[in-house]
């Protein structure tokens, strides 16, 4: 089997639905696009198989050159390692999932085929990302992401608000896209490779460990990951992408872009090795984050908004994993998150769909009987998300990462206390949301059932969502360790310096009363005493903190400040462009000279006489002048 | 103080240019403007004549002949010239005539 | 001596001139001209070119000028015409051409008078020297100068001649 295939066949498919989406039947666009999601999960799934019973590294296929110009050369690569297998996997599996979801959710939508052709080409992208040898194609990768997601969030583009929140993703993750393109030049012009493998290699004979230019570019990296995984500085384009149609926010949140960032630095985690400063710097970010959009979370009123702010807050998780030097852990929280954020947006999706496109939670309220399999495949991911002790997925994932927060090299007190700040905040926000949405007395009346469509990938997601966590179990509860151990050959294991039972039994006792007393409060705060809580949140003071977090707490009206209106005032003070003025202004006096040269022209017989004895004079002068004086 | 012969006939020549052209720089009529060019070709010949005397060839009044016939010519299209500008604007103004910007 | 007969036939010329371009009346200005003329024949003469003086007689003073005065009174421009020419001739516009033509004087006075040879009799060229002259070397200019008159004579016939007035059939009616 070819590796490269994986990719190609998105690509494919979107090629034929973009050029021939008038001849397709409806059918046709449902077969072409889920079907060629479908076929590229099998043939990753049977390349997954190969590849583990061959124990080898890694299969690397090289379909074609793509540049040659004199000593540089770089090709299309593809490689499936421990890393892009798992990648590879939960992209294809889930994108899957959600293109059969989308089939149902997008049934009355006009334009079908475009919605394929640009959802198989966001597949196709980041499936060219993560199986990228070298950092250019990988770089390529990237950018279509970029591409597609700004095609998709502006999907339904004659509203203007989707299309400033298209340009908007498009804009700040280019902020992010500019800093890894320079790292890239870097990378190139030290290391004298673009393949990922010889840059991994070569960097620990250039640099030494702490060394300034490793540091630089780590960053310039990072700067790239924040801005392709929403993180804080550059965190404020992903609730804003909730514009597009919700299989979108499931893609691009769950299997696609967003986790774009952390595959990155875990494929770089050598570099980042090399330059520790980087690594803290990530962690402290991830852990900034995961807390700011937990805020954020907990006063939104959009039900998709919520599920925004919990995935910036989820990917915090990530980095604040690879901060600390835990790779695998942060592999495995995106291998859950992958499962259960799927899962709640599609579940929200299919929701609104019932509701006639009703978002705001306040308006729902006693879903509970009507949508009896959505309540419980919600439930499921709320509990995953929310990391309910034992059963869920989500539990183990983000137990690890608390627990090595504090334990492993990179780890910290402040980040630990962070991360389980984090695991109370997300117990709260997720239950206020299914709380919200499934109690309480009915606002809204169903009006009509998610079809089988929709339904079947959710109970899917749903039953991944709860075993998934089972392949990597802590030392405490059985200690497996099957997805570390696979990634081992990539990913080097963490160092653990508190190597202590009881300490980590406290760390999983306490990450679990938080998530659940997160619950609780949630349970309090919206079932029991909606009275009494409501008159706690309408004093002033509380109503400012809600409006000033429900704003992402401003960073949008920073940036405005700090950016925008600079740049625009400084714009309408070059608005008759200053260089151009040069050459404008040699026109103009061109065009002077032709004005007053086509005066002299004026018919006046006297006139001209005039001009010949002006010259006669000039000449007379100018003979006598050289010659006699 | 003795003035050479040829300075002077050379002076009493661009005295005689300088009116013409004077004349024909301030005059709006056109036959003034026509008989202005026949003082400055008469004065054009008499200098060729003094640089013949001068030089004692015959080449400068071979000159003045030329420039004679030439005169001659041009008086005869001239007035015909006027005679149809008379005729097409009524008046002698060359001022007129810049209808054309030519 | 020639000196006093030069000096005497160059104050004249002159004087003549300046009558002629100061003239409103164009009558006047032409016999002024002839007036000129003469005299610029008699320097001509003075200057050992007999011949060229009796052509500038017979040819400038008398058959151009002639023909000049000849298109006046063909034309008929009497009073109206001398009071136009009052009328465009103010003072004011004398000022600007005078003083361009006096700077272009002052150069050709500087050019001239840069002639430091020792002071020489004017020289005698006879009428047959020129003859040979003309129909020697310059045969093929005499030439030319035929054909140039020739077509002087074409021009003037074609341009002097009325034309009839030709109307559009369309707008023959509206001449009324």
């Amino acid at each position: 089997m070819f590796p490269a295939l994986i990719p190609l066949i998105p690509f494919i498919s979107a090629l034929l639905l973009m050029a021939g989406w008038k001849r397709f039947s409806r059918i046709g666009v449902t077969v072409t696009g889920c079907g060629s999601i479908g076929l590229a999960a099998v043939i990753a799934i049977i390349i997954a198989m190969q590849f583990s019973a061959n124990g080898e590294q890694a299969i690397v296929q090289h379909a074609g050159n793509w540049l040659e110009a004199g000593g540089f050369k770089t090709g299309f690569d593809f490689r499936m390692d421990a890393l892009s297998v798992v990648f590879v996997l939960v992209i294809t599996i889930v994108g899957f999932l959600i293109h059969v979801y989308a089939s149902g959710y997008m049934h009355d939508e006009p334009d079908y085929a475009r919605f394929f052709a640009c959802m198989n080409l966001f597949v196709g992208a980041m499936l060219t990302l993560v199986m990228a040898d070298n950092l250019l194609l990988l770089y390529l990768g990237w950018e279509g992401v970029g591409l597609c997601s700004y095609l998709l969030i502006g999907f339904w583009y004659k509203d203007p608000a989707n299309g400033y929140a298209a340009r908007k993703a498009f804009i700040v993750t280019r902020v992010g896209d500019t800093a890894m393109a320079i790292a890239l030049f870097m990378l190139f012009q030290y290391t004298g490779t673009l393949s990922i493998p010889g840059i991994l290699e070569n960097s620990t004979h250039v640099w030494s460990v702490n060394d300034g230019m490793i540091t630089v570019i780590a960053l310039l990296l990072l700067g790239g990951a924040v801005g392709k995984s929403a993180q804080l500085p550059l965190q404020i384009w992903l609730p804003d992408a909730m514009a597009g149609p919700t299989p979108v926010s499931a893609l691009i949140h769950a299997a696609t872009m967003v986790t774009a960032g952390v595959y990155l630095i875990a494929r770089t985690h050598t570099l980042f090795e090399l330059a520790p400063a980087a690594q803290t710097i990530t962690a402290v970010i991830g852990a900034v984050t995961l807390i700011l959009a937990g805020f954020s979370a907990l006063v939104q009123t959009d039900i998709k908004r919520v599920l925004a702010y919990s995935t910036v807050s989820q990917i915090g998780y990530m980095f604040l994993a690879l901060g600390c030097g835990a790779w695998s852990a942060a592999v495995f929280h995106f291998v859950t998150h992958a499962f259960f954020k799927a899962l709640l947006f599609m579940a929200a999706g299919a929701i609104i769909v019932a509701l006639h496109h009703e978002q705001d939670m306040f308006k729902m309220g006693g879903l509970k009987n009507r949508l009896r399999g959505v309540y419980w495949v919600f439930l499921i991911g709320c509990a995953s998300l929310a990391a309910i002790p034992f059963v869920t997925a989500g539990f183990y994932s983000k137990d690890q990462i608390i627990w090595l927060s504090w334990s492993a090299a990179g780890g910290h007190v402040g980040l630990w206390l962070a991360a389980l700040l984090g695991a109370l905040l997300t117990g709260m926000y997720t239950f206020r949301m299914f709380f919200l949405v499934f109690y309480g007395e009915e606002k809204t009346k169903v009006h009509h059932q998610p079809g089988n469509s929709m339904m079947i990938p959710l109970y899917i997601l749903a039953v991944l969502s709860t075993v998934a966590g089972f392949i990597e179990l802590p030392h405490t509860m059985g200690h497996v360790t099957l997805f570390s151990n696979w990634l081992q050959p990539v990913l080097p294991a963490v160092s653990v310096l508190h190597e202590s039972l009881a300490m980590e039994w406290t760390s999983q006792a306490l990450s679990a009363l938080l998530a659940l007393s997160g619950i609780g409060l949630a349970y309090a705060w919206v079932v029991k005493h909606p009275k009494g809580m409501s008159d706690f949140l309408e004093m002033p003071a509380i109503m400012w903190l809600r409006g000033y977090w429900s704003r992402g707490w401003d960073f949008d009206e920073l940036y405005n400040v700090l950016l925008v209106r600079p740049f625009v005032y400084l714009s309408r003070i070059n608005r008759r462009d200053l260089i151009d003025t040069l050459y404008t202004g040699l026109g103009a006096f061109m065009e002077w000279c032709h004005n007053v040269l086509a005066r002299t022209q004026s018919g006046l017989l006297r006139w001209y006489i005039l001009s010949v004895v002006l010259g006669a004079v000039a000449i007379l002068s100018v003979l006598i002048w050289r010659i006699y004086l | 103080m003795i003035v050479h012969p040829t300075t002077a006939g050379m002076l009493l020549a661009g005295v005689l240019f300088v009116l013409g052209l004077i004349s024909i720089l301030v005059r709006r009529d056109i036959i003034f403007m026509l008989l202005s060019v026949e003082i400055m070709l008469n004065a054009a010949g008499l200098a060729f004549v003094v640089a013949s005397s001068h030089w004692g060839t015959a080449d400068g009044q071979v000159m003045f002949i030329f420039i004679l016939a030439m005169a001659a010519a041009e008086v005869s299209v001239g007035l015909a010239l006027i005679l149809q500008l008379y005729h097409q604007l009524k008046t002698l103004d060359s001022d007129e005539a810049a209808k054309m910007n030519g | 001596m020639m000196g006093t007969a030069f000096y005497i036939a160059a104050f004249i010329a002159i004087l003549a001139t300046v009558m002629v371009i100061t003239r409103y009346n164009i009558m006047h200005a032409l016999l002024y001209l002839v007036v000129s003329l003469l005299a610029v024949a008699v320097v001509l003469y003075l200057y050992g070119a007999p011949f060229m003086a009796a052509l500038e007689v017979i040819v400038y003073a008398g058959a151009i000028m002639v023909l000049l005065i000849f298109f006046v009174m063909m034309l008929n421009l009497g009073k109206e015409s001398a009071a136009q020419e009052k009328l465009w001739l103010k003072p004011r516009i004398w000022i600007f051409p005078s003083l361009l033509c006096i700077i272009l004087l002052g150069e050709l006075v500087f050019l001239v008078l840069q002639n430091h040879q020792p002071v020489s009799e004017v020289k005698m060229v006879n009428p047959k020297e020129v003859g040979i002259a003309l129909f020697g070397p310059y045969i093929m200019a005499v030439e030319l100068t035929g054909m140039l008159l020739m077509a002087g004579i074409v021009g003037a016939y074609h341009l002097g001649r009325q034309k009839e007035k030709t109307l559009h059939r369309f707008l023959e009616n509206d001449q009324s």
